[in-house]
């Protein structure tokens, strides 16, 4: 579904990514994890499409085609989702609004008509009941005011209700406490088919045990340096990333 | 000859023509054209007119009047009313009354001409208490006196509530090659009286016009108006709207202006609160692109004690337009404990669009509460690519962008079919077609 190739990227001319690759079927998921400043919520902007990124090298097809030069929304029409680590706060539209627009605009670019009201609604009640999220709170600003828990809560509602192929989870964990943890697990989970594909990026490996990869990447200075099954975040987790540095910096 | 001299040697044939004026109003009259003779069209040597200037405006052959009867048929002008509301209308062709498009009444309430307010005896009484009592007396106002014929009249009496809304619309039908207007409005809302008011100025071609308008409002005791002004006018017609607003005790008077259109468009609101606990509240979204100009010159007097005002300006400005907002609050010595709140706010959403904006704050009383705060910024980057991940394309993502920063101003439309109309103009002028309040 994903096939990145030696993606070289930067931004203001100093190089984040150096020689990416990875690898990504239907129905896998697979996780990153890397300390602080590795380019992992780079990676995900730039396979986003975040502009402010400049693709030096390398190559993102996405089943089979190249993605690389394509428009932001033109990506997400194509089924590509990111979680955002810092949803934007948009004060005067409301959830409900913005998840209308944005299923609507997507029908739109794939010459659709807009979804029936009636089950427009029938698929935010669905959805919000998935991730317990209470009606009052669909006509709120978008993430005006939202706690941490509530704001991460509302993008997996979004990924709930937009139905992509590959959704990228960036930092969804942090500002979680352990019972909003369970619940955004507990909605990938369900979203999961073996149609779709979920990449999970994260510092630490509790969300992992929620969300279980199928594959672990560990990113250090813009390349994955390690690759391993889901015993590799275990790893991590018990010996943190001061191992992986050292035997990078020897090679 | 320029515009000026015109309208001066205009004049005589005009004070001749009109006979049936009371001595009162022909009084008005020669004073208010010697204060036009002396003062003229006012330049950027008035420190009011700094950023605006009228000569592009005014160097245009206007008609003082307009020559013929022009009728114009419902189906050619539907589109400008909102006609999914039952209301009075009061419509006026090229500066002239058009019953066949209105809706008027006397009961209970006038909803009426100002020709018939300014001729007929039992208006009198009326006219000779609020007529060209709260205008200012300078070059334009004074214009607008001298020649005013028809316009609004309203008179809302005491404890009466006018059940719907009117709407005021002045159509120009091009027929002249360039049309001069000067409509003159008084409204008139007794003591606990109610009503609601929509006002627009249409040009049905490219050809130009102006308008120079004046209204008086009046709102006695614990009275209520809320008026709406819809400005969203052909490329080649201008507008100089004079709105004074006298407030008595316990009065609430909101005004809310949506600029989207015209060449240039210059609003003078002026509230005088001449009483306590009144509430008045000052509104306005301008979105332009093009060449258009919008500038918005408040002015709030605060005069007694416990009073509020309320101003939240919005401005998007596109392409070369130029916006301006001037917002003066004055607070009297006597004026304690005044709540005033003054925010203009601006987007500018190209290089070479421009924004003038200039609080002026002149406070005498020292135990008040007033803000006043203006920005001027562009789209935020990561809302924009925020809203582009979700699948909203970029134009569509920045229309949703600016309608939410306009979007506190429009909540408090009162009447939900206008603000519904309000949010479609928005998403045309933004050239968007997307609903913004699902």
């Amino acid at each position: 579904m994903l096939e990145i190739k030696n993606i070289h990227a930067q931004i203001d001319e100093k190089s984040i990514l150096k020689g990416i690759n990875l690898d990504i079927k239907p129905g896998e998921v697979h996780a990153i994890m890397g300390p602080n400043g590795s380019g992992k919520s780079t990676l995900a902007s730039v396979i986003a499409g975040k502009e402010e990124y400049e693709i030096e090298k390398g190559s993102i097809l996405f089943n089979g085609e190249d993605i690389s030069e394509l428009s932001v929304e033109g990506r997400a029409h194509q089924g590509v989702f990111l979680s955002f680590q810092y949803p934007v706060e948009i004060p005067g539209v409301t959830v409900t609004n913005f998840i209308k627009t944005a299923l609507n605009e997507t029908r739109k670019a794939k010459g659709l008509e807009d979804m029936p009201a009636s089950e427009m609604l029938k698929r935010i009640r669905e959805k919000s009941e998935l991730l317990e999220i209470d009606r009052k709170f669909l006509s709120r600003s978008l993430n005006e005011g939202f706690s941490g828990g509530e704001k991460k809560r509302n993008e997996i509602f979004q990924m709930a209700m937009l139905e992509p192929k590959l959704a990228i989870l960036d930092e969804t964990d942090s500002g979680l406490d352990i019972d909003a943890l369970r619940i955004v697990a507990n909605g990938v989970n369900k979203l999961k088919t073996k149609d779709n594909a979920v990449l999970v990026i994260t510092h630490y490996q509790r969300l992992l045990d929620y969300i279980v990869p199928d594959y672990v990447h560990v990113l250090y200075d813009g390349k994955i340096v390690k690759s391993g099954g889901k015993e590799l975040a275990f790893e991590l987790e018990e010996k943190g990333y001061d191992w992986i540095k050292k035997e990078v910096n020897q090679d | 000859m320029d515009l000026k001299e015109k309208l001066l040697s205009s004049f005589i044939a005009f004070e001749n023509q009109i006979s049936m004026d009371s001595s009162l109003v022909s009084n008005l009259r020669e004073e208010a054209i010697k204060i036009f003779e002396d003062e003229g069209f006012p330049t950027k040597k008035n420190e009011d007119w700094k950023y605006t200037t009228l000569n592009k405006v005014i160097k245009e052959d206007f008609s003082v009047f307009a020559n013929t009867e022009n009728s114009i048929e419902y189906k050619d002008v539907q589109p400008y009313f909102i006609h999914d509301i039952d209301s009075y209308k009061i419509i006026f062709v090229d500066g002239k009354y058009a019953s066949h498009l209105s809706q008027t009444t006397h009961e209970g309430i006038d909803v009426c001409l100002m020709s018939a307010a300014l001729n007929k005896p039992k208006y009198q009484a009326v006219i000779e208490n609020y007529f060209n009592k709260i205008a200012s007396k300078n070059g334009l106002n004074a214009l607008n006196t001298a020649f005013c014929q028809e316009g609004a009249y309203i008179h809302i009496k005491k404890n009466k509530l006018a059940e719907r809304p009117v709407q005021i619309i002045h159509f120009s039908t091009g027929k002249e090659p360039a049309l001069l207007l000067q409509p003159r409005n008084l409204i008139v809302v007794d003591e606990n009286a109610h009503v609601q008011i929509i006002e627009r100025h249409q040009s049905l071609t490219e050809n130009p016009t102006l308008t120079n308008s004046v209204t008086e409002i009046f709102a006695d005791k614990r009275a209520i108006i809320d008026y709406y002004k819809v400005q969203n006018d052909k490329s080649e017609a201008s507008l100089i709207d004079n709105t004074f607003i006298e407030q008595h005790q316990e009065s609430n008077v909101a005004v809310h202006t949506f600029s989207f259109g015209g060449k240039l468009t210059r609003n003078n609101l002026n509230f005088y609160q001449k009483g306590e606990r009144i509430d008045s509240t000052l509104k306005g979204v301008t979105i332009i692109g093009n060449k258009q100009h919008v500038d918005h010159n408040t002015l709030v007097h605060h005069i007694e004690p416990n009073c509020e005002s309320h101003q939240d300006y919005k401005g998007i400005f596109g392409d070369s337009a130029v916006g301006v907002f001037n917002g003066k609050v004055v607070v009297e010595k006597e004026a304690q404990k005044t709540n005033a709140f003054q925010a203009n706010n601006n987007l500018l959403v190209n290089d070479k669009a421009t924004i003038n904006t200039k609080p002026q704050l002149e406070i005498f009383a020292d135990d008040v509460k007033c803000s006043h705060g203006c920005t001027i910024g562009q789209l935020d980057q990561n809302a924009m690519f925020y809203l582009r991940a979700r699948g909203i394309p970029a134009k569509e993502a920045r229309a949703l962008l600016m309608y939410a920063f306009a979007n506190n101003v429009l909540e408090s439309v009162k009447i939900p079919q206008l603000k519904k109309r309000i949010n479609k103009l928005i998403a045309k002028k933004l050239g968007v077609n997307i609903g913004f309040d699902l």
